[in-house]
């Protein structure tokens, strides 16, 4: 079977500001980001769909030393969406140095940016990003 | 499947060093050939744990470059790489290896050289461990994601950030004591409690004294049948029980504070030797960061999960505690070259074992166990060692 969701498409869409996954049409989990098979029962029969693009902060960093072609300080952190899947981000729309553990819970909506390329990156970059709703 | 053993053990000084990697392996591997009472020509396969040399030194091919460094020529010489737990997973095909009767007398290595690349290279270098489209994008770094457990590991447990960061400065302090009794290590001074706080901020909540530095260095070691170990030496460590796990990105994994790869391969580990956490006298662990020594000692069922880090506190980690954790420096004070760093903790334990350690000898180790994890909690690898005589 084909690779139904694949990054080109995804990083296409997401451009257009819509978070793409995948829906199991065997067990209704959903999957984000894109694999093969289904996280809950290892089905490849999936469909496309579109996430809402809204969840909640689990846990997160801010990074003070960064890789080659990052700027820090920055927020990076990992959010349940409403559907249930984990996804990385960073916090935007925030001072970084005023970030603590309060923000653990905390509801956000995704968007994205995108990162030029370098040598090892396989192509364009992009990322998500996530701010406060409240 | 046969016993095996290993017979002899090498290792570079770990640090900074002008050496490259295959000068680095080549001193470790002829340590170990030399210990064994072997030759070269002895040796009838090579695996070699090596992480990012392809990137750090544009070094690819590199387990054969390494074979012809000691004059090996026309033997299988394969790399194997899961970033930080390459060494490991080594030395765990070379056990399956002999273990299986294909070949009797296997040398499982590690070399890296980290230090040339500079810590922002470095750093995107090990970036690459998280998922190249879906994570590796927002900067994460290796701090960052043990940065991201230590967070979890405050907020499940209800521990305050502050007392956390106590009880994690505690390993530091603990690990560099040892670092410091040991010639071989990165960092051989003491540290306080107040170094690490004082210390500059990496991710949050982990500090520079927090964190395993960069390193360079190697490993060796000879692995046999117990039948050829008999032969070359009188203190043959056997190898009990080994085991491997992998896990995918932190977008896979949802609970930090319990490793799927770990807690999978440890008790791959533990079933095949037929023992229990509650056996092991002495064990080098992945404290890459100052939390994954508390989260490791966890998985591995030292400690109930929570337990961990109340556990440093009380001193149940100490040579004379409950267990022996990371009597080398471990990766935070000894230095974490990382393909090597698996191999080296084989080096600690296979001398733990026979008693060769001076001043930070575990008195009457007669087991001992090795961990070590690569990439974002991706990848781990154990092994369970024990005296043979």
């Amino acid at each position: 079977m084909d690779y139904k969701l694949t990054f080109l498409k995804y990083r296409d869409t997401l451009k257009k500001n819509k978070l793409l996954g995948l829906k199991c049409n065997q067990c209704d989990a959903y999957t984000a980001p894109p694999r093969k098979v289904c996280r809950e029962c290892g089905s490849e029969d999936m469909e496309i769909v579109t996430l809402s693009g809204k969840g909640e902060i689990q846990t997160f960093t801010v990074v003070y030393v960064p890789p080659e072609g990052f700027e820090s300080p920055f927020v990076v952190a990992m959010a349940k969406l409403d559907e249930g899947p984990w996804v990385m981000g960073n916090i935007e729309g925030v001072d970084p140095k005023n970030i603590t553990m309060d923000i653990i819970g905390r509801r956000v909506t995704v968007s994205y940016k995108e990162l030029p390329s370098d040598k090892i990156s396989g192509g364009e970059r992009i990322a998500l990003t996530f701010s406060f709703l409240d | 499947m046969r016993q095996v053993a290993v017979v002899g053990v090498g290792m570079t000084k770990f640090g900074v060093s002008e050496k490259d990697q295959l000068e680095m392996f080549s001193e470790a591997a002829m340590e170990a050939i030399n210990e064994s009472n072997l030759k070269p020509k002895d040796i009838q396969a090579l695996c070699l744990g090596n992480a990012v040399g392809g990137l750090s030194e544009g070094q690819t091919v590199i387990a054969s470059h390494a074979a012809a460094e000691i004059g090996l020529q026309g033997i299988p010489a394969t790399r194997f790489e899961g970033a930080c737990a390459s060494g490991t997973m080594a030395v765990r095909d070379a056990f399956i290896w002999v273990a299986s009767g294909y070949y009797d007398i296997v040398l499982a290595a590690g070399t890296e050289r980290q230090t040339v690349s500079g810590t922002p290279f470095a750093t995107r270098i090990m970036n690459t461990g998280a998922h190249h489209f879906y994570e590796s994008p927002t900067g994460i770094t290796f701090p960052g994601m043990f940065a991201m457990m230590a967070h979890m590991y405050s907020y499940k447990y209800g521990i305050p950030l502050q007392k956390l960061k106590e009880q994690m400065a505690m390993v530091a302090v603990k690990n560099h004591k040892m670092g410091a009794l040991n010639p071989k290590a990165q960092f051989q001074k003491e540290i306080t409690i107040e170094d690490v706080f004082n210390s500059i901020m990496i991710a949050t909540p982990l500090q520079l004294y927090d964190c395993c530095p960069i390193s360079d260095g190697a490993a060796a070691a000879i692995i046999t049948s117990a039948d050829v170990a008999k032969k070359l030496t009188d203190k043959p460590v056997y190898i009990a029980g080994v085991g491997q796990g992998c896990a995918g990105g932190l977008s896979t994994q949802r609970d930090y504070t319990r490793l799927i790869a770990r807690e999978s391969s440890a008790k791959q580990a533990y079933q095949m030797a037929g023992l229990t956490s509650q056996d092991i006298d002495v064990c080098e662990l992945h404290d890459c960061f100052t939390i994954a020594e508390i989260v490791a000692t966890e998985g591995l069922g030292f400690f109930d999960f929570g337990d961990g880090s109340a556990a440093v506190e009380r001193g149940d980690t100490q040579i004379g505690g409950k267990v022996a954790i990371n009597p080398s420096g471990g990766l935070k004070a000894k230095g974490h070259p990382v393909g090597a760093t698996g191999v080296a903790q084989i080096y600690e334990i296979a001398n733990q074992l026979r008693g060769n350690c001076g001043p930070r000898q575990v008195e009457g180790a007669k087991v001992g166990m090795t961990d070590t994890m690569g990439g974002p909690f991706a990848s781990v690898g154990n092994i369970i060692l024990k005296r043979g005589w």
